[in-house]
């Protein structure tokens, strides 16, 4: 699987939050790492951590939205008022302006981890 | 020979935009290019600075990539203020004693934000709006804040305003003119926006003057007016206009005028031919241009004069704009204030709606020649295009401007524009110039137009007469308009739904794989889910639907603003039992769920966690309820009255047949939600026409209406048959809703669907019950399979420790979200406003 793309971050450590098949194909769920939410969605493509704060809400919902792609971009639409969301690099579609932190994210074992500092 | 250097004073937008086209003329062969930057950050998008309360970093605004100067040998003094020029020695001499030989020099030093000599206005707690330093300075001042006002109402006064708004502050705008924006609306327009800035829980104070600013502890504490009323705040953000940062052209003796600004002659030169000056520091024929499109147009004019070949020239800019402020739609355009000699001015006000449109026409009565538009600027792409290109008006000008009367259309259409008629402002592009673009390439998409000609990729204000445009095109070229899904499949709803049926498609990836493209998205997936729940009715939580649902569905409940869910029971006809009446409020009480009567009869329990569901269903089905598919895009609830049954009035038992409509219909997933209900007489006190069906008794039986709502565009049901006893009316509905299920568009109510329905209702009759498809037969069949295969969503999902699963919070933890607030209001909790909010985390964090 491929890992989503993470700029600058060092990971000294990695955190399992669940198996994989915990995960249902094409859906997300949200983990508590370090006191964060973060949401992590499973694609055909690979595995993906975004916050799962949605900033045009104020809610920590992005988990539940519908992921999908958009001209071949993987995406999650906010359940709430249906921005969309990259979930390679965190971007909003729908607003240049907002972006969202991206979470180092791997598959080892079967087991989905979260890596932190 | 040795480069000439050209130095920029000020590294703003403009002094930005003007190093970039420089350089993309080609001006580093002969240029040094050199500039000074006092501000400790390269140029950023100052247009855009309430962005970085919404969360857009310092990096996020700026204007210029990283490396990009040094990728061109610029040389930027970095926080370092050109101080002084010297015309003589022909050179700048910085703040920090740096001293630079120019030979051409382009001052671009833009303005600083006017504050109003009042005593006090430099208390701690007051502030300006102009740099990323002025924000972050607000907003940490803001932390300890509850009240802030911004002096001004122009349009940075309400930007700002917006900002302090979604800071959590209470916030007030005092302008000193009598009404908001006053350069670009007049006074009815004034009002309107008043009343719809207020409505967004802003406070407007117009015709204030403010004559000392009074402080407690070296703080601002209240604001005392020349009225002599009060306001009390925390903090003042002055928005009171700008001036032009024109002292360092004074001081060395360059002209400027009367009341500040460089002035400048047509090429950018001010009266030193080898110092140019753009942007807001300068003045062309007596005018401030305080927009960041004039500057640009003048940098791009300078660039062009000093290492082009010099051929273009300024001649003052269009000051037509078009904003969303706060969410309301503020336009102007021409001479909006109608100042021609012999213009004729006529407008609308809409108190109600909010909105306010004005047009100023010529004399002969035949040419727009400007006009305004507040709380709906829908028409300003046609009415610019009207007046720039000069079209001559219809008869009846104000047809323009007023809602468009039953089944025509008022604006002048694209078709009527000449081919140099401007359609993108922003990028230059020319009806003519998109018309040629989708003849050649054969375009039939908005995105590869947009992409192509680059028209409608600026502020996208055009796309709507663009994406006309495409569609006339396409038509003219005999080439169908398609009406598909998205971008993953080339298909209607109604070719999708037959596709479905006729190779009996059972999953949204069988469907993709077949017919469609990529992996799905938001529009797609649910409205395939809800096709494939229409045509075979499998349980939506199955594995191989539940990732197609909107989280309403997915989680069998209705999401609301804080991502918790409301619960709505079943309870057919508004008929319930005081033992059910009972459990509900058990349920209520013990999960610390706020209720609500709802409009359809039912109870709605309001702020569940989505870790509380399973248990809140396990109660309530054991007490006898079921899913009230209040989530779903399904049959909500079939309202009744009494009915015969204890009306003295009623002639029909309206109840029994509003249970039996219900429990028949439950479930059923359609485009779109749909109502129903039953009255037992004709005073119709179950609101019948105004549902998708609804049906009122007669003396010999039952009328049935169907394709009214009430909603967002109310609009009567009309009558379908008349005296029907209770087997045909149930056929009818039976035949009418599968009918709308399989030919309407994804979110389309049965009103509107039949509002586009080709021969209306005397097809749909034709079609419901005289049968001219041939298909009656068929869709009765097919209801009576939804109806044998129903199924309680909530029972089938408790039963089921897969789909029980998902009902968490975290994957990880069984933490419910440690983001979820309550506060209590009249005996029951909500959850907080923004402001409730801000204290109840201040509580936590201590």
């Amino acid at each position: 699987m491929v890992q989503a793309s993470v700029e600058s971050q060092t990971v000294n450590q990695w955190i399992t939050v669940c198996q994989l098949e915990q995960i249902l194909p094409n859906s997300g769920v949200c983990a508590l790492v370090a006191d964060k939410q973060i949401a992590v969605f499973r694609t055909a493509e690979g595995i993906y951590a975004i916050d799962n704060y949605d900033p045009f809400s104020k809610s920590y919902v992005l988990s539940r939205g519908i992921v999908g792609d958009q001209n071949g971009v993987p995406k999650v639409a906010s359940p709430i008022y249906k921005q969309n969301f990259n979930l390679q690099t965190g971007e909003c579609f729908d607003d240049p302006t907002v972006q969202l932190p991206v979470y180092p994210v791997r598959v080892a074992d079967g087991q989905v981890q979260i890596g932190i500092a | 020979m040795a480069k000439k250097n050209l130095v920029v004073v000020g590294n703003g937008m403009v002094g930005h935009k003007f190093l970039q086209k420089s350089i993309e003329i080609g001006a580093t062969q002969d240029w040094n290019l050199i500039t000074f930057c006092e501000e400790p950050r390269v140029a950023y998008d100052r247009v855009n600075l309430s962005g970085y309360f919404s969360g857009q970093s310092a990096e996020d605004l700026s204007l210029v990539e990283p490396g990009f100067y040094d990728q061109h040998g610029v040389k930027v003094y970095l926080g370092d203020k050109a101080a002084k020029i010297d015309r003589a020695a022909k050179k700048v001499i910085s703040a920090q004693g740096e001293e630079v030989e120019f030979d051409r020099l382009v001052i671009a030093t833009g303005s600083y934000p006017f504050v109003p000599p009042i005593a006090g206005k430099d208390t701690e707690g007051t502030f300006v709006y102009r740099t990323i330093e002025d924000l972050q300075a607000m907003s940490a001042y803001a932390e300890q804040a509850k009240i802030g006002v911004v002096v001004g109402g122009g349009l940075l006064g309400l930007e700002c305003a917006n900002a302090l708004k979604n800071m959590g502050l209470k916030t007030h705008v005092v302008e000193f003119a009598p009404r908001l924006m006053p350069l670009q609306v007049d006074d009815l327009g004034g009002n309107i926006l008043k009343d719809q800035i207020q409505s967004l829980g802003v406070t407007v104070h117009t015709g204030k003057s403010t004559t000392e600013i009074v402080s407690v502890g070296g703080r601002v504490q209240k604001m005392v007016f020349a009225d002599g009323s009060e306001l009390f705040t925390d903090m003042i953000v002055f928005s009171a206009g700008i001036r032009p940062r024109d002292e360092i052209a004074k001081d060395c003796g360059l002209t400027v005028g009367d009341r500040g600004g460089i002035v400048i002659n047509e090429q950018c030169q001010t009266s030193d031919p080898h110092v140019y000056a753009i942007g807001e520091c300068a003045l062309h024929e007596g005018k401030i241009y305080g927009l960041v499109a004039p500057g640009y147009t003048m940098a791009t004019i300078a660039a062009e004069q000093i290492c082009g070949d010099g051929n273009s020239t300024f001649g003052g800019a269009d000051m037509s704009t078009k904003l969303k402020l706060m969410g309301v739609d503020v336009a102007s355009f021409g001479d909006a204030f109608g100042q021609t000699p012999g213009a004729k001015v006529l407008g609308i006000t809409d108190a109600i709606k909010g909105t306010y449109k004005k047009l100023v026409v010529d004399g002969s009565g035949k040419h727009l020649l400007g006009g305004m538009l507040v709380g709906d600027a829908s028409a300003y792409g046609n009415l610019l295009q009207i007046s720039q290109n000069q079209i001559v008006l219809p008869p009846n000008p104000e047809d323009l401007i007023l809602p468009a009367r039953s089944g025509t259309s008022n604006s002048m259409g694209v078709d009527s524009f000449p081919d140099s008629a401007q359609i993108c402002s922003c990028n230059n592009v020319t009806k003519g110039d998109i018309c040629a673009a989708i003849q050649a390439d054969n375009i039939t998409d908005i995105g590869t137009l947009k992409k192509c000609t680059t028209a409608g990729t600026g502020c996208g204000g055009c796309v709507p007469l663009v994406t006309d445009l495409l569609k006339l095109e396409m038509k003219k070229a005999g080439l169908e308009v398609k009406n598909n899904l998205c971008e993953h499949f080339d298909y209607s709803r109604q070719e999708l739904y037959s596709l479905v049926r006729l190779e009996k498609t059972m999953t949204f990836a069988d469907l993709l794989a077949k017919h469609g493209k990529g992996q799905g998205c938001e529009i797609c997936k649910p409205a395939i889910g809800s096709i494939l729940a229409s045509a075979w009715n499998e349980q939506i939580l199955n594995p191989a639907h539940v990732t197609l649902q909107d989280t309403n569905d997915a989680f069998l409940a209705n999401i609301q603003k804080d991502g918790t869910y409301s619960v709505i029971p079943r309870i057919p006809g508004g008929e319930i039992t005081p033992a059910a009446l009972i459990a509900i409020g058990e349920v209520a009480r013990d999960f610390g769920l706020y209720t609500k009567i709802t409009g359809g009869q039912r109870i709605d329990l309001l702020g569940a966690r989505v870790d509380q569901l399973p248990a809140i269903w396990q109660r309530l089905i054991a007490a006898g309820l079921e899913s009230g598919h209040a989530y779903g895009k399904a049959l909500r609830t079939v309202k009744s009255c009494v009915g015969s049954t204890w009306c003295r009035f009623g002639v029909q038992d309206s109840t029994t047949l509003a249970i039996l409509l219900e429990q028949r219909y439950r479930g059923l997933r359609a485009p779109h939600k749909f109502k129903s209900a039953v009255s037992g007489c004709t005073r119709e006190c179950a609101e019948a026409q105004s549902k998708d069906f609804g049906i009122i008794a007669t003396e010999h039986g039952w009328n049935l209406y169907v394709c009214g709502n009430g909603g967002m565009k109310p609009q009567h049901a009309q009558l379908l048959a008349s005296d029907l006893d209770q087997e045909i009316l149930i056929k009818y509905i039976d035949r009418f809703l599968m009918f709308y299920v399989q030919t309407a568009n994804r979110l389309e109510r049965t009103a509107t669907w039949l509002n586009k329905l080709e021969g209306g209702m005397d097809y749909l009759k034709a079609v419901v019950i005289d049968d001219c498809l041939g298909i009656a037969d068929r869709l009765e069949a097919e209801m009576a399979h939804q109806v044998a295969t129903y199924q309680c969503e909530w029972q089938n999902t408790l039963a089921d420790p897969q789909k029980l699963a998902r009902f968490n919070h975290f994957v990880n933890s069984p933490e419910p979200d440690p983001s979820l607030l309550r506060v209590e209001e009249r005996g029951q909790a909500r959850p907080p406003y923004a402001h409730e909010r801000e204290v109840l985390m201040a509580i936590q964090n201590r």
